[in-house]
């Protein structure tokens, strides 16, 4: 069991920000979660990014780090960040990392570049087919899981809709209005059978986490969140080559790793994320983590167990749906799992003392999860 | 310049601009390339393990042995899983909406292709239909696609 703990956490300003680059964005968000944490440059020691260079951004914020890690494998590389600092921590090799997140995915200011290399795998056998991003790539095997398990179009909508209940009214939410299921499926058409609705928006923004010891956060001004357990997996980096397109193995095989690392079950989760870049994605967490049996997560969300008031709170910042999605969300499904078991989210959730967060990078391609908690692990 | 064996289809998909969707073979891949230009669907057949392999690769995943060879397949598959894009990628907005699917060749392998053939309307697309490749100039470049199969007696 690790002694690791999350000891600052902030997010920056969100929506549309032409004055902040990538960049900046990283530094912003680094300065916000150390100023939570009470710490100071000099304590940090430790340095991730994604898709930029964690050294580029060590740099820009002032830091000389003696440990980083630049993995970049989409939206879960900050899941996937928290799993390997907290490891290189445990070891002794650092002591104070910095998780750090910086996108202008509207603004596109700074932006580095990320290509699709024509002579590469997804070059040669998607893209020539009229592919056009995650839109068209991340549903494509839905309607093979909607055929294997009955859901229904109906229970596909109900997904923004049930999120919509907790991004009600919240300054901060992109969408922050209610919409119901009608409204969902009444939306302009992207690629059917997903209308704009079941597609996440495009923002800017940046976060940041700051971990360290269990110890040394238990002295400093922020409650502790502790990690109690992380996993991380993947699979086809296309998704015409998923092995099974009715089923987020990859969501399996991280999850199945941190409930064991967390020594937890499924019934000791107060509060859950599921990375939701479009709505079916969390149908195939919930069965993936063992939530709900087969076919059963459709009817489970459209009946309000994940909803405000249901014994399964899921994604409660709205979540990329609703929330925020700057092209990659990870970040935000963390922030949210911490201002959860900090009791000062939006829509805050009674007695939440353990929270699972689960991340998806790409197209089911590499997953990573983590077990939060606000007591230390047993 | 290789002549052009493949007429374009007038079924096929009206695409203007190509820049961006038009692969560039390796010497691992450009077999599949070679054969689709000539009107032929070709995998790799794995000698060691009888494996057929999708896409082109340089061991066989299975057991990991380099003793591949490239085989014409049948040109038969069925229907996976789909969309129908009406966001559609730079160079392919006249044929939107259009049909980005997901097909399992009768070898075994699963490919990304577009249903063409059929009016992209869910009724023409039944998961699991039979379907049968045929293939589309689009801006000189081959690319393999699929069609329903019309069965005998309907």
């Amino acid at each position: 069991m690790m002694a690791v703990a999350i000891a600052g956490a902030a997010e920056t300003a969100l929506g549309r920000l032409p004055h902040l680059s990538e960049l900046d964005l990283h530094v912003d968000a680094a300065l916000l979660a150390l100023a939570d944490a009470g710490l100071s440059l000099e304590d940090v020691d430790g340095v991730t990014s994604a898709v930029h260079n964690p050294i580029d951004v060590a740099h820009a914020l002032g830091v000389r780090p003696t440990w980083f890690d630049g993995t970049s494998v989409g939206g879960t590389s900050f899941l996937v960040h928290v799993r390997h600092a907290a490891a290189a921590i445990d070891a002794g090799q650092a002591d104070v990392v910095l998780v750090l997140h910086g996108e202008s995915r509207r603004s596109t200011v700074g932006r580095h570049p990320r290509p699709i290399p024509a002579d590469g795998m997804m070059g040669q056998f998607e893209l020539p087919f009229g592919v056009y991003g995650p839109p068209t790539m991340f549903t494509l095997p839905y309607l093979r899981y909607a055929h294997a398990t009955g859901t229904t179009l109906e229970q596909l909508a109900a997904v923004p809709a049930r999120q919509s209940e907790w991004a009600d009214g919240n300054p901060r939410a992109a969408r922050s209005t209610r919409v119901d299921v009608a409204e969902v499926l009444a939306s302009p058409v992207i690629a059917w059978p997903f209308t704009k609705l079941m597609c996440c928006m495009v923002s800017d923004g940046g976060g940041a986490l700051v971990l360290t010891t269990a110890e040394r956060a238990k002295d400093l001004r922020r409650p502790p969140v502790y990690l109690w357990g992380a996993g991380e997996a993947g699979d086809s980096p296309m998704v015409s080559q998923m092995p099974d397109l009715t089923r987020a193995e990859t969501f399996e095989r991280s999850a199945a790793a941190a409930f064991r690392e967390a020594r937890i079950t499924v019934n000791d989760v107060d509060h859950l994320m599921i990375y939701d870049a479009f709505a079916h994605v969390p149908l195939y967490g919930l069965e993936a983590l063992g939530f709900v049996g087969r076919g059963e997560a459709g009817g489970f969300i459209a009946d309000g167990n994940t909803a405000p008031g249901g014994a399964l709170p899921l994604n409660t910042n709205g979540g990329g749906l609703r929330y925020t999605h700057t092209g990659m969300y990870g970040m935000f499904a963390i922030q949210e799992s911490a201002r959860q078991l900090r009791g000062e989210a939006y829509s805050q959730v009674e007695g939440v003392e353990v929270s699972v967060v689960q991340g998806v990078g790409h197209f089911f391609s590499e997953a990573a999860t983590l077990v939060l908690a606000n007591q230390e692990p047993a | 310049m290789v002549p052009l064996m493949v007429p374009a289809s007038s079924m096929s998909l009206p695409v203007i601009d190509l820049d961006a969707a038009t692969p560039v073979p390796t010497p691992t891949t450009r077999p599949f390339w070679d054969a689709a230009r000539e009107g032929r669907l070709s995998v790799q057949h794995c000698d060691s393990c009888s494996s057929y392999l999708f896409y082109p690769r340089l061991a066989c995943v299975e057991c990991g042995s380099r003793r591949l060879s490239w085989v014409e397949t049948s040109g038969r598959a069925t229907l996976l899983s789909y969309v129908i894009v009406h966001m559609p990628a730079p160079g392919f907005e006249e044929a939107a909406p259009y049909t980005l699917a997901i097909v399992r060749l009768a070898e075994g392998p699963t490919m990304m292709t577009n249903i063409v053939g059929v009016e992209p309307h869910p009724e023409n697309l039944v998961l699991d239909m039979n379907l049968e490749v045929s293939f589309e100039n689009r801006g000189g470049w081959v690319v393999p696609v699929f069609t329903p199969v019309v069965e005998a007696g309907r």
